[in-house]
């Protein structure tokens, strides 16, 4: 692999194994409830970073798309909503089974739970809406308004909503982010680059997708060129 | 005095014990002895495999843009 135009893969990897082993070798403060389970902090949150950020790349490709008409853009789109709606639902799962542990329920009618759930569902439509347009140019212009909307929407229900009602989650009802209650310094030293690179394992995931899908593209292009001739 | 000397004694105490029931349970004990860093490096194994695995599948990706590349160019 070309490492001058793939750094960041390996970034990704060396910062994927610190956070493995320090996920689970470095300390931790002790907490009442939460014990060691304070370690999903590691493994949980960052799929919605992961997710967020994709889902913040899909609409910047929509975007793009709708100014110049490229249908690679198109793709980078597409494959990013994919791949972010999948870390958003790893997201889900493992809250649900943290949930169950701390909060003694899979499931709490909590603002950010709901929330996250409505995005889920907002970004399904998206992938029902690109289905069920046969046009191609028609299907990519439509799904990148849309997803214009839906980002919106994301931000609306898992960024802001939350922060104004009371919620389960650290950081919400009126005190965003972690406070200093929530997160000491050696966390810090594994949550950020924890964050990082499943952000990087997205992207690189996203990546592979995309350069699939416009090498299909290609190929059922020519395979048209040759009907034709 | 004596009953006054048992109760402040009973206080004593029960703050003494409130007090080792205030620090949560942690594995703190598991990770000195306990084999946790075989847990460690089974993760970390894991993880290996994965990006390993991704990485195979990027570089078979990039030899088929590369195939399709040269097929496309003389044509």
């Amino acid at each position: 692999m070309n490492i001058q135009k793939n750094w960041w893969k390996l970034l990704a990897s060396l910062l994927l194994l610190y956070t493995v082993i320090m996920g689970f070798a470095g300390e931790v403060p002790a907490r009442d409830i939460l014990n060691e389970t304070i370690r999903n902090l590691y493994f949980h949150v960052p799929m919605w970073f992961g997710m967020i950020s994709l889902l913040f790349i899909s609409v910047i490709y929509g975007i793009r798309y709708l100014n110049k008409g490229k249908a690679e853009d198109d793709i980078y789109a597409r494959e990013a909503a994919h791949t972010g709606v999948t870390m958003g639902m790893l997201g889900l799962i493992t809250g649900s089974l943290w949930a169950r542990y701390t909060w003694g329920t899979w499931w709490t009618p909590d603002t950010k739970l709901n929330g996250a759930a409505i995005t889920m569902l907002i970004y399904f439509a998206y992938f029902i809406l690109r289905g069920s347009v046969e046009d191609e140019q028609k299907k990519a212009r439509l799904s990148a308004v849309y997803s214009i909307f839906a980002f919106v929407m994301m931000i609306v229900f898992v960024l802001i909503l939350p922060r104004m009602e009371d919620s389960l989650h650290p950081g919400n009802g009126g005190n965003p982010g972690f406070s200093k209650y929530d997160l000491d310094s050696k966390m810090r030293m594994v949550f950020y680059p924890a964050v990082l690179g499943w952000i990087l394992l997205g992207v690189w995931i996203l990546n592979v997708r995309a350069r699939l899908a416009k090498m299909e593209e290609i190929v059922l292009n020519n395979d048209l060129e040759m009907k034709e001739l | 005095m004596k009953k006054l000397f048992t109760l402040f004694l009973f206080i004593f105490l029960s703050v003494f014990v409130s007090a080792q029931n205030n620090t949560p349970e942690m594995a703190d004990s598991l990770r000195a002895s306990g084999k946790i860093y075989v847990v460690v490096c089974v993760a970390a194994i894991v993880m290996a495999g994965l990006i390993l695995y991704l990485v195979t599948i990027d570089r078979k990706v990039a030899r088929m843009e590369r195939e399709l590349k040269s097929r496309n160019k003389p044509s």
